[in-house]
Formats: structure tokens, C-alpha cells, sequence
């Protein structure tokens, strides 16, 4: 009894500064990531707290409604940013104790991710424009050949370990440090980062500066939002970046998360986090400044490419198991 | 470009951005919520192109109007700026005040040269409805035909303060 309320208390700890962690560092990893790009092409940029300063005006912003638009157009950001959290509450970025009654499973991880991707497609539809429905028919494709990439790429890591807690997996990569370079661990990560890319809307996939409409994905979405309800719709998009990038270099780079709860544990697991997170995007953006968009009709080849790594990333992974 | 033959090119040419020139001093008007952070949308309404050069040039990395919290974005429901350039001809008159309107309060309008503040060269032509002060309120007017980049900055940092 007492075992299980001790899970439970450290359980909740992880939770909460999981949380705290990342609302704070996401607006600064956009704000890096802008920074990155800018100084690559000669600029200087707006600084890595531009995004906060975005976000704090966006908050005491009117927020502005289209002329015929339901309550979704408030509930949908919410809703977004609610799923986000969940997402940074669950996902094993500082400590690998789960709540006994809930734990990280892979198909919990991914369903809240497509709960958050569905109430941002209802967002774009709502106001009725064009382009926001062109958005969110976009997204939903894209989503859809997402999916199952991250859902194999991630089984195929849980086939050695025999679990599909993202915890479970976690733990058994800092337990044997040499399995993150099996070829199953490699072609896995390799698949789930072209995913995450896709999922979180950047270059090849979509571009988050983009000014044209017909090339919008995520912004053809939020084109209709104002105010609290886009501050609440970028909050939750840039979460999302923040986990996704969060857990691929968590899968790649274990080390420094804690198994238990202890304060110097959960300062190294706080200060890797932010290294991690700080190379990850700068690797992403530096990426970035040399790719270009694809057409999306040639996203569905990505897609398919990513969806063959994860697959021979799950055969490979029977083949190494048993021999 | 080879990606090598890119990597190259980024280091070779290094920073373009010029080094900043002294802060404008603020303006009394402008709305305090907009203090580092100003989205703007740019409104054509009839413009000959050239004032786009000079703004396109703003953005741009030797003046880089993104290091004092400026940035263009796609919708005017994102911004905070109007900028319009050109006359208001007859075909934009509607849609330039439907894009203020769209605009969530506190908006700051900036009339950018000599054509959006008084017609400038076109005064008088066929297809002019008027100048953007006779359309929508204006707060804000760089003149010039077309204005210099750094004018067009300058308007921005007196907007968010930076």
C-alpha cells in the first residue's frame, strides 16, 4: 500500500515538472530554432524570448470571432493545449516512474496526439473559409500516414524489451546503453524523427513561415484565430515540437533521465533535458535552411518511405531477438 | 547547390544584418501591448510595386525589422500592424477596410509612402478612390516615394518600442 502511494506521489512529481519544464523551454525552443535559421541566413533574429513576448501580447489581445463561428473556435485551442499537456505530463522526458493506473502507454501517447491533431483540423473547419478546410484536409492526410509510422517505429523499440510503456523502454536503453545502436534502435529513431517532423509541421512537410495559402498546412488551420484562442493554438503546436523532439532524443540519447525520484536526479534530468532539447532544435533548424517544401502530393512518398524504415525496423528486430 | 557548396556559402558570407542604429524615440500613442511584439499584415491597395521593394527589403537581412519584434504574417486576424502601401483604388477600397476590421484591437494602421498618405503621383487618376486616411483611420505615415527600408524600420520600432 504504502509502495504504491510512494509510485504515485514521485509519479505525479515526474508529471508536474515534466510540465512546468517544457512550458516554459517550448516558446524558447521556437525562439532558438527562429534564432538558428536567422543567423544562418545572415540575419540577426528576433531573440530566443521573441516567442514569449508574442505569446504575453497574444493574451491580453481581443480575441476576434469570423462572422458564423461556433464554440468550438474557443474549445478547440483549449482543448489542443489540454491534449499537449497530457502529452508532456506522460511521456518519459525527466523520470521513467508511471502512474501504476496510467502509464505511457505507446497507444495512449498516440491517441492524445491525434485527439490534439483532430481539434486543431475541427478549428480550421469551423470558421468555414476555404482555406481553413483545404488546412485541416491537409493535416488529417498527413496525419494519417503519420500515424502508423509512429506507432510501428515505436513498437518495433518495444519488441526487445517485451513492453510498450514508453517508460519500460526508456529504462531498458539506460540499462543497456549498447542496444540504442542495434540496427532495429537506428532505423526505428530514423522513421519516428521524418513522423515527428511531419506531425509538428516543419520543412520538407510544411512550412511554419510560409505566406502563401495554397502551400498551408498548420497555418491554413489557424488563419481564422485571434487573440487567447491562437496564443492557446500555438502553446499547444509548440508543446507538441517540444515532446515529440523531447522523446526522439530521449530515445536516442537516454541518458541523464532518472529512474527514481531524487533532487540531484531530477537536476541532471532537467539540465540533460534542456541539452537535449537545445541540440535537437538546433539540428532541426541548421536541417532546415537547406530543404525546401515538398509537394504535398510527394508527401505521401516520404510518408511511405518513413512507414518501410519503421516496418524493416520491426522485422529486424524479430530476426535480432531471437538469433 | 550541394549542401556542402551551401554550408560554404552561409559561412562565407556571415552576418549581413547591419548593426542597429540608436532606438526612435517612442511614441506616446502607440498601445503599450504591443511592446516588443508587432505582427504585421501588409495591405496592397493599389500600390506600383515599389514601396513592396523597400518593404520586402525591411525583412530582408541587411535591415532585418524581425530583431525589433516585427514580423509579417498571413492573416490579419495574427496582427497587430496594418501596413498599407499604394492608393486605395476602387477594387480595394472594401477589402483594405474589411482587413482592418479583421484586425484585432489594439491595431495600430501605417500608411507606408507617398501614395498611401496623399496619392502622391497618382492623385487624381481614374482609379483612385482616395488616399488609406480617407478609407480607414491611419496612426501611423512614412512618406517617401518609395521610403527608405530604414524609414519603414524606423515606423515599426516606434510601434514596439525596441
Amino acid at each position: 500500500m504504502n509502495g504504491s502511494v510512494g509510485v504515485n506521489v514521485s509519479a505525479a512529481t515526474f508529471a508536474t515538472s515534466q510540465v512546468l519544464v517544457l512550458v516554459v523551454l517550448s516558446p524558447l525552443l521556437i525562439g532558438l530554432m527562429r534564432t538558428v535559421r536567422a543567423r544562418l541566413e545572415g540575419r540577426v533574429g528576433g531573440g530566443v524570448l521573441q516567442p514569449w513576448r508574442d505569446l504575453r501580447k497574444l493574451l491580453l489581445k481581443e480575441p476576434l470571432q469570423a462572422q458564423g463561428r461556433s464554440w468550438w473556435a474557443m474549445a478547440g485551442p483549449v482543448l489542443l493545449v489540454s491534449s499537449s499537456l497530457a502529452l508532456c505530463a506522460l511521456t518519459p522526458l525527466l523520470g521513467t516512474v508511471t502512474f501504476p493506473s496510467l502509464p505511457d502507454d505507446l497507444f495512449v501517447v498516440v491517441s492524445i496526439l491525434l485527439l490534439g491533431s483532430v481539434a486543431l483540423a475541427l478549428v480550421g473547419l469551423d470558421a468555414g473559409t476555404a482555406f481553413g478546410g483545404m488546412g485541416s484536409s491537409r493535416h488529417m492526410m498527413i496525419s494519417a500516414l503519420v500515424e502508423p509510422t509512429v506507432l510501428l517505429s515505436v513498437y518495433a523499440l518495444s519488441i526487445p524489451v517485451g513492453s510498450s510503456v514508453l517508460s519500460r523502454i526508456v529504462e531498458a536503453r539506460l540499462d543497456d546503453p549498447a542496444s540504442v545502436l542495434s540496427p532495429v534502435s537506428l532505423l526505428a529513431l530514423l522513421a519516428l524523427t521524418i513522423a515527428v517532423v511531419a506531425e509538428t509541421g516543419r520543412l520538407p512537410v510544411d512550412n511554419p513561415a510560409t505566406h502563401l495559402e495554397l502551400t498551408m498546412v498548420h497555418e491554413a488551420m489557424v488563419l481564422e484565430s485571434s487573440g487567447r484562442d491562437l496564443a492557446w493554438l500555438e502553446v499547444g503546436s509548440w508543446l507538441r515540437l517540444g515532446v515529440l523532439l523531447g522523446l526522439v532524443s530521449t530515445l536516442l540519447v537516454p541518458w541523464g533521465v532518472a529512474t527514481d525520484l531524487t533532487a540531484a536526479g531530477m537536476l541532471v534530468a532537467v539540465l540533460a533535458l534542456v541539452a537535449k532539447l537545445a541540440v535537437a532544435a538546433t539540428a532541426l533548424a541548421t536541417v532546415e535552411v537547406a530543404l525546401a517544401k515538398v509537394r504535398l502530393f510527394r508527401v505521401p512518398e516520404l510518408m511511405a518511405g518513413s512507414f518501410v524504415l519503421a516496418f524493416l525496423a520491426v522485422t529486424a528486430s524479430y530476426l535480432v531477438v531471437q538469433g | 547547390m550541394s549542401l556542402l557548396g551551401l554550408a560554404r556559402l552561409i559561412g562565407r558570407t556571415g552576418r549581413v544584418a547591419e548593426l542597429a542604429p540608436p532606438a526612435p524615440e517612442p511614441l506616446s500613442g502607440m498601445p503599450r501591448v504591443l511592446r516588443g511584439s508587432a505582427q504585421v499584415r501588409h495591405v496592397d491597395a493599389g500600390s506600383c510595386n515599389g514601396c513592396e521593394i523597400e518593404l520586402g527589403a525591411a525583412f530582408g537581412p541587411v535591415y532585418d525589422a524581425e530583431r525589433y519584434g516585427a514580423r509579417l504574417v498571413a492573416s490579419p486576424r495574427h496582427a497587430d500592424v496594418v501596413l498599407v502601401t499604394g492608393v486605395v483604388t476602387h477594387n480595394m477600397l472594401e477589402p483594405l477596410r474589411r482587413t482592418v476590421e479583421a484586425t484585432p484591437r489594439p491595431r495600430v494602421v501605417l500608411a507606408v509612402g507617398d501614395c498611401a498618405r496623399n496619392c502622391g503621383r497618382f492623385a487624381g487618376a481614374y482609379g483612385v478612390a482616395g488616399s488609406a486616411s480617407d478609407a480607414v483611420d491611419v496612426d501611423l505615415e512614412v512618406p517617401g516615394c518609395p521610403p527608405e527600408p530604414s524609414a519603414i524600420v524606423e515606423a515599426l520600432r516606434q510601434v514596439t518600442g525596441k
